[in-house]
């Protein structure tokens, strides 16, 4: 995660040299000009393409990308909210939303979604819920990812095994990755990553369990315990590398390198993976297998308008047209994710045709949104360190994950307070 | 006074700056004033001023955009009741004990790099010094994949002698003295040109009657320059004492944010960030590092006395 944010930064240095340099500020003859903050060098093609159709039905309005790579996005964010220099509209994620919808500084949407008939319904019901605070909806979405099984069809030639398929559950994942399994090579069946987007909430969630519900933790439930041991079983069973190894190379590195035969990785990874010759020719996809229920998590990242800008009308102009069918299918063709807009995708579908993309799509239905509160940081920081030690393999994930409950509890408490 | 290893340099201004103050008269002192002026300014900005700032907002709460309420000792309140203060104090202080071992290396490599006759001084200087100018985030990333747990070079060289496989860094038992370890080896050059410095400062005519009596190189060592080297020794234990209790850099780039021995290797600084930046909880940030400032003052003001006991000046 790190290197890549190295390597995101490095990239987008000269980017950012080169979108400053387009003049800025309002000039004259009535013109405005909008800032647009982002943080994907990747995204910044098919933004522009967005951008430009835009500017072609608002001749009055241009707007500028402000590219602030991952690493530094939010602090700066944040510094510039401060200081009254943060963009006109820029790109949100659910950990931060209610920490800038709760301090006021998003621009609330309600009155103008519904004096303009912006086509919400047409966007995941869970993602769209996702940028609402108390009844408001301050963002909308642009984009979605979901968790889907990643599998190596060689592997499982080799083992000669039947390929995952919709009717998996967790034990037919379990048989298989004992099968998959070979110490000799160092080759193991699946990657039970210490990762809470793609590995702990899929599988609290698909356990029966749940992360964060009317303000309060379900890591001490018994069902979310139970699918936490669904994955450090693994472990100490030798199925999956233990988060120790993991640590120095992940799950998605293994999974690359032929290492790990499954792999829960998230939709936008699909142009990563197509890029591997060897994962083009012979990576599967398909649904996660069931636990006691379906599921899997969905999150996607919403455009907000910055509550101080001073140029709200067009920042509403542009937003809604980015939440509208045209900037969405120009996303999905141009883009490196998937547009959240119903009915965009098959443009995304068609670039990849040897993967059976369809499936992240597919999983929409049983899709739990992404956990989040006010403070989002402060319990998901208090995750790891608590459960490392039972994802390397030394036991005592009961216990570890009842501690992580109270103390989750006791930080949602503080939030409440404050 | 030559605590500093630059003493010939220094007792030279000090000379000068006497012999200006007995001439100058108020347009002297003026521009006396004037040349330090900059310096006091820098100070005053970017030292003074931020620690007045951190003193108080240490008894403030922080909004998340801006705005503060007084909160009373709230913060400092948290800090001593955290659990993971106490373990990140008592990982930068194992830090300090580790870190302080570049130290004797230093002394004996400089020892040695000061032999009369010995060729190629300049490049062994170098050599030891690369390690101290390299970017802490290079150094870091370079000692992971050395440690690395499937494909590095130490397990490789281990395994030849039949030792198992290890994750050095990701095991809590081994990543404070993994990283503690690039900590000793990415200083030692810089106390190393320190300690040459000091060495070279100790008359020869000592070492020279010393020999005539018989002595040995050992006896040379522990009775001529270890005492003699003592001012600069101190020097550089109050400066390695008060860079490694302000440890981060290293830590921050070898221990990724999902590595199990995350809290058996955080730092005091390194938990002040996380607060700071990660967690929006400036205050109690603010309350940590003003209470790790105290610390250091303390630790310093107690080897400026212990001092006494085992500082030789000639």
């Amino acid at each position: 995660m790190r290197r890549r944010t190295l390597l995101g930064g490095a990239l987008a240095a000269p980017l950012l040299t080169a979108c400053t340099g387009k003049g800025g500020g309002s000039d004259g003859g009535g013109r405005t000009t909008l800032s647009y903050g982002m943080w994907d060098p990747a995204q910044v093609p098919g933004m522009e393409k967005i951008i430009a159709a835009f500017e072609r039905q608002h001749p009055r309005i241009s707007v500028r990308i402000e590219l602030t790579p991952w690493a530094s996005y939010w602090t700066t964010l944040k510094t510039s909210m401060r200081g009254g220099t943060a963009p006109d509209v820029f790109w949100m994620n659910a950990v931060n939303f209610q920490l800038y919808a709760a301090g006021g500084v998003l621009e609330p949407l309600t009155g103008h979604i519904e004096a303009d008939a912006t086509p919400v319904d047409r966007h995941p019901d869970a993602l769209v819920r996702l940028y609402a605070h108390r009844g408001t909806q301050y963002g909308l979405p642009k984009d979605f990812d979901t968790v889907g099984l990643w599998y190596n069809k060689a592997l499982f030639d080799k083992a000669g095994i039947k390929y995952p398929d919709a009717t998996w559950t967790w034990d037919d994942l379990r048989d298989a990755a004992a099968e998959l399994t070979d110490p000799g090579r160092r080759v193991h069946g699946f990657a039970a990553e210490m990762e809470r987007q793609m590995k702990i909430y899929p599988a609290v969630c698909g356990a029966g369990g749940y992360i964060l519900e009317d303000g309060r933790s379900g890591f001490g439930d018994e069902r979310s315990i139970e699918g936490l041991r669904f994955l450090t079983d693994m472990v100490d069973r030798g199925w999956s590398p233990p988060q120790s190894a993991m640590v120095e190379s992940i799950g998605r590195v293994r999974y690359w390198s032929e290492k790990v035969a499954m792999n829960y990785d998230l939709s936008a990874m699909a142009g990563q993976m197509y890029a591997v010759p060897a994962l083009k020719d012979h990576g599967g996809i398909a649904v996660l297998p069931r636990g006691r229920r379906r599921a899997t998590i969905i999150h996607g990242l919403a455009n907000v308008i910055s509550a101080k800008s001073r140029k709200k009308e067009a920042a509403w102009k542009l937003v809604h047209f980015m939440a509208g069918r045209e900037a969405a299918e120009i996303q999905a063709t141009a883009g490196a994710t998937i547009s959240s807009y119903e009915g965009t995708q098959d443009a995304w579908l068609k670039s990849m045709p040897e993967f059976e993309l369809k499936h992240f799509i597919e999983m929409q239905e049983y899709a739990v949104p992404y956990p989040s509160s006010e403070n989002t940081a402060v319990w998901e920081n208090l995750q790891y360190p608590l459960l490392g030690a039972a994802f390397s393999g030394k036991g005592g994930i009961e216990g570890a994950a009842r501690t992580l409950g109270e103390q989750m509890d006791r930080a949602l408490k503080e939030e409440r307070a404050s | 006074m030559s605590v500093f290893p630059a003493t010939a340099a220094s007792r030279a201004a000090g000379r000068g700056a006497a012999a200006a103050g007995g001439r100058a008269g108020p347009r002297g002192r003026r521009a006396a004033y004037l040349f330090i002026a900059p310096l006091g300014l820098g100070f005053a900005v970017f030292y003074f001023w931020p620690l007045l700032q951190t003193f108080y907002f240490s008894f403030t709460e922080f909004g998340a955009f801006g705005g503060h309420t007084f909160i009373g000792t709230d913060n400092y309140i948290r800090v001593v009741k955290d659990v993971t203060v106490w373990q990140a104090l008592g990982n930068t202080i194992v830090y300090s004990l580790i870190g302080l071992t570049a130290l004797p290396i230093a002394i004996v490599v400089a020892a040695l790099l000061n032999r009369r006759g010995l060729r190629g001084v300049a490049l062994y200087r170098a050599l030891y010094f690369v390690p101290f100018v390299t970017l802490p985030v290079a150094v870091g990333l370079v000692w992971n994949w050395l440690y690395n747990g499937d494909f590095g070079l130490l397990n490789d060289i281990l395994s030849r002698f039949g030792a198992d496989r290890h994750y050095w860094v990701s095991d809590p038992s081994t990543a404070v003295y993994a990283i503690g370890t690039v900590m000793v080896w990415s200083t030692t050059g810089y106390y190393l040109i320190i300690f040459m410095a000091g060495i070279k400062g100790i008359p020869r005519d000592y070492y020279e009657a010393a020999e005539i009596d018989g002595a040995g190189a050992l006896r040379r060592f522990f009775t001529i320059t270890l005492p003699l080297l003592s001012p600069t020794i101190f020097f550089a234990s109050v400066i390695c004492m008060i860079n490694s209790l302000q440890t981060f850099d290293l830590i921050y780039i070898m221990m990724a944010e999902k590595n199990p021995a995350i809290g058996d290797t955080q730092s005091v600084v390194g938990l002040f960030y996380k607060w700071a930046f990660i967690e929006n909880a400036q205050g109690a940030a603010a309350a940590l590092a003003f209470l790790l400032m105290l610390l250091i003052a303390a630790l310093t003001y107690l080897q400026f006395r212990l001092q006494k006991r085992w500082v030789h000046y000639e």
